[in-house]
């Protein structure tokens, strides 16, 4: 009997080969070429990205990888963000926390998504996990402050804690003292979150003691006069978020800021700036030629003053800003700033009817001319042009990611009042890398059809008040061939699409749709033909079935799973199973 | 891939994408979409508001010219008996709970929770009384007893105005309010900190600009708390609707178990609520930390000082020195 070329090396071999290979699509890949390659490689992988809680248990991803150091995971839908998806939901970590704590001691890192984390659960891996070195809770909720207080009391060889943009129950800021005298192993802390105070003076002497300390980002509550000391106790800081960065102009203040700011020779990252007053922006000149990424998003300083900022950032690569840089700050930045990858434009007042900035489609023109390594986009303005949408297009094929968000639904190009189709269907064509797409304006059916035929790589599609049949969402679903995530708000998509393109589904993390056309009796059939999909009815109005079939559901909630139904469920939430009968948690 | 259609499909569009879109579907999948079917849906459906004409489409039918004819600028055309005021919740208008104890903007209510029966959807508590919407009497039961029409009508009401000049905008929405929840697409620490921002900024010139303000809202009972934005309410009226369709599946998970449906099974819930006294109340907590009840003060007044809301049973909220009354008045 023969045997197979690969069992011929031994295993120390081929898993010290398999080492070299952290990705995990390409370690799928090994474990598919035959028995023992599964299994050398199940037990030495290190690292498992999770992508939907709710897709697999935790059970059976223990069962499989015995010897995981690093685990991501991910919860809600996306347009949770936007507050489309009801509290109560779902996304609880617990579960996996309590099972990975008795089955992975050796555990050093979590990060979380969008996922409803305890105080209990904060307390079980701060206490299961020696080894525990890496926390990042994005977008998550539900802990308060005592949490991290476990955090910081037990967690020996932490090495960083991100909060970011989570929904702390902020207590106090006494958590943060809970850190230990002789704890030093600090790299990352971003608390930018947290509204309380914490204590400065745990917080120098903890920034004083940790020398390979990276990554600082503090909270609004911390004034600007506190910087200094700080930025002094840690030179070698690589990325800084400010506090609030407002005060009385004080020349001393500002000369000991801008000395420390000059101190930092690593400093390659800017973000905080809260109620940022013009007077002691230009602290930071010093530093603005190593910068590569500056965050402004929540500096309402006007556009002279971010011109002279960013013109001095020969080497910014990803900007963050309110849209007071309005078109002429874009102009500058699209001059000075040649190395830029990253755009983000976001909108100081987007309740207002009228517009309270002079930036237009313009800037954005602009920026995708004079700045040739531009691919991601995200960008929220007024008003746009089909042409205006060609010439990015055509300016910048390299386009990865694009991000337009017009303010007003359903607005038409200006300019001829037409549709956006053709603009949007130069911008798939044209950039044929492109992974992620965010629609807005006023879309036919047609902008679909582009999609469809040439947006060969997206992954990610997100669309709003849109098109005008099902066509529409059938262009996509049978189009998209790499599409992973699709969520979809206030369009007339209905059963036909969906049910003609189930199939679809399963080659997908998920599908949501809210404000849609899809009738109750639609996801019930669903839910009955295809086994491998949760289908889950969200609705607040009461069971879907004491009203007729043919009513649209509010919002559903499309993923592949292999772990069945979840048992978590709110009372607002039905999954359509194969009996068809409504399931209550 | 073949996905027979058991149920009876009912178009939403009308005939030309309707063929379109079968014969797409047709040619690449053999779903059995039964052609006689589609034909008679269309022209039912043609003649009534379940329209999606937009401008630049082909079908001779839509109305030219720029504006979206969706659900609610079909209405603004017609007139067929179909109103329902767009930021109302449909299902409380049978229930009549806590439409009718309201009194005026302000003044004491109490509002009972449990999804009322789904006959009276489209008389907001003023009791126009079901009627069926015109061109569609074959589907009369059908269309008529679903309420999906209305949170879609929520915010075409409102949109159809965005093409038109500012003075038109829909009089029942003030001009810097966000009416449409989650739109534009900001997260809400991004909301929260830049409503701060601007309530400092002196500048701000009463402007509401990010405007929003989630207060918590617990109800007695349910496993966990909602939050809720006060500045998307104009009155009393709107946050209760909200709140009452917010949490009255709790109601419906405590009292009903799986042999309760339909219509009938809701209404044992009520009467449930009924017998056991449990009536609700909607407090709040001020400023101050005082527990008050919601509905004594001005609207704005209220939106200024509440810090969370909290559902409680009637029973407990005596002490609050409301004289609360049996609404079921029927």
């Amino acid at each position: 009997m023969q045997k197979m070329a690969g069992s011929s090396f031994p295993e120390e071999v081929l898993e010290h080969v398999f080492s070299f290979i952290q990705d995990g699509k390409d370690r799928n890949v090994i474990s598919l070429v035959c028995k023992s390659w599964y299994e050398i490689e199940r037990w030495s992988r290190r690292r498992v990205f999770v992508g939907n809680c709710y897709a697999i248990s935790p059970r059976m991803v223990i069962r499989r990888f015995p010897e995981v150091r690093s685990v991501e995971l991910k919860g809600k839908p996306h347009f949770a963000d936007f507050s489309l998806v009801p509290d109560g939901w779902g996304g609880y970590v617990g579960p996996w926390i309590a099972a990975m704590a008795a089955a992975y001691p050796w555990l050093e890192e979590i990060r979380l998504k969008r996922m409803v984390v305890t105080d209990e659960g904060l307390e079980l891996i701060s206490k299961s996990f020696k080894n525990f070195k890496v926390l990042v809770l994005s977008s998550c909720e539900g802990f308060s402050t005592v949490g991290l207080a476990a955090i910081a009391a037990n967690c020996r060889n932490l090495r960083e804690l991100d909060l970011r943009e989570s929904e702390v129950e902020d207590l106090s800021g006494h958590w943060l003292s809970h850190f230990p005298d002789n704890y030093t192993s600090l790299v990352s802390l971003n608390i930018s979150c947290l509204t309380s105070e914490v204590s400065f003076s745990a917080l120098e002497r903890l920034v004083g003691r940790c020398p390979n300390l990276r990554t600082l980002r503090l909270n609004r509550a911390v004034p600007l006069d506190r910087l200094a000391n700080l930025l002094r106790r840690a030179p070698q800081l690589v990325e800084f978020g400010t506090g609030v960065y407002a005060s009385e102009l004080r020349p001393d203040v500002f000369s000991n800021l801008s000395g420390a700011f000059s101190g930092c020779k690593e400093l390659k990252g800017l973000s905080g700036f809260w109620d940022a007053v013009p007077v002691y922006v230009p602290a930071v000149y010093p530093i603005c030629s190593r910068l590569t990424s500056l965050n402004l998003s929540y500096a309402t300083i006007q556009s002279p003053d971010l011109i002279k900022l960013v013109s001095q950032c020969q080497n910014l690569q990803r900007l963050w800003v309110l849209d007071y840089i309005e078109d002429t700050g874009l102009d500058a930045l699209a001059a000075s700033c040649k190395d830029l990858r990253e755009l983000r434009v976001f909108p100081s007042d987007p309740y207002e009817a009228e517009p309270n900035v002079s930036l237009s489609e313009q800037g954005l023109v602009s920026v995708s001319a004079g700045c040739p390594k531009l691919q991601s986009v995200l960008y929220f303005c007024r008003q746009m042009s089909n042409a205006a949408l060609r010439t990015i297009a055509r300016n910048r094929p390299n386009m990865t990611r694009f991000r337009l968000c017009i303010i007003e639904p359903r607005t038409p190009d200006y300019v001829t009042l037409q549709p956006l189709d053709a603009g949007f269907g130069a911008i798939v064509e044209h950039c044929k890398d492109l992974q992620r797409l965010s629609l807005s304006g006023l879309l036919t059916d047609r902008v679909f059809e582009y999609i469809g035929t040439f947006a060969k790589k997206l992954e990610m599609l997100s669309v709003a008040f849109a098109g005008e049949s099902d066509l529409g969402l059938h262009h996509v679903l049978s189009g998209c061939e790499n599409l992973r995530k699709l969520e979809i708000r206030d369009c007339p998509f209905g059963d036909k699409a969906l049910l003609a393109n189930a199939a679809k589904l399963e080659t997908m993390r998920s599908l949501w749709m809210s404000s849609c056309c899809v009738s109750f009796g639609a996801c019930k059939l669903l839910g009955q033909k295809m086994p491998r999909l949760n289908v889950e009815v969200i609705d607040e109005r009461g069971p879907p079935d004491s009203r007729p079939e043919s009513c649209h559901v509010e919002k559903l909630y499309i993923y592949r799973t292999v772990a069945g139904p979840r048992f978590d469920m709110p009372p607002f939430v039905w999954t359509m199973d194969e009996d068809s009968e409504l399931r209550l948690s | 891939m073949s996905i027979p259609l058991e149920h009876n499909y009912i178009g939403l569009t009308e005939t030309s994408p309707m063929e379109r879109s079968s014969d797409m579907l047709s040619s690449s999948t053999s779903s059995t979409l039964s052609t006689e079917d589609e034909k008679s849906s269309a022209l039912n459906l043609m003649e009534t508001e379940l329209r999606l004409g937009l401008p630049g489409s082909e079908s001779p039918e839509r109305k030219p010219g720029p504006g979206v004819s969706l659900f609610g600028k079909d209405l603004e055309d017609r007139n067929n008996g179909y109103s329902l005021s767009p930021l109302k919740n449909p299902v409380s208008g049978a229930k009549r709970g806590f439409s009718d104890a309201i009194d005026g903007s302000s003044g004491k209510w109490v509002f009972s929770l449990g999804n009322g029966s789904e006959v009276d959807l489209f008389s907001p508590g003023g009791g126009n009384g079901g009627k069926p919407l015109g061109g569609l009497e074959g589907k009369h039961n059908t269309q008529n007893s679903c309420p999906s029409a209305t949170p879609n009508m929520k915010e075409a009401a409102s949109v159809p105005q965005s093409l038109k000049p500012v003075q038109e905008k829909k009089p029942q929405v003030p001009a810097a309010k966000a009416q449409v929840v989650g739109w534009p697409p900001i997260r809400s620490f991004r909301k929260n900190t830049m409503t701060s921002n601007l309530a400092k900024n002196s500048d701000a010139e009463g402007k509401t600009g990010f405007g929003c303000l989630y207060v918590k809202v617990s109800m007695d009972g349910a496993p966990y708390l909602r939050k809720v934005d006060l500045k998307i309410y104009n009155n009393y009226k709107e946050i209760s609707s909200a709140l009452e369709k917010m949490f009255s599946c709790f109601t419906i998970g405590q009292c009903s178990s799986h042999g309760l449906r339909g219509r009938d099974g809701l209404n044992e819930s009520r009467l449930k609520d009924l017998l056991h006294g449990s009536e609700y109340v909607l407090t709040y907590e001020d400023k101050d930390g005082d527990w008050m009840l919601v509905g004594d003060v001005p609207w704005e007044m209220f939106t200024d000082s509440c810090r969370r809301l909290r559902i409680m049973k009637g029973s407990e909220a005596i002490g609050l020195g409301l004289s609360y009354y049996n609404i079921h008045s029927e």
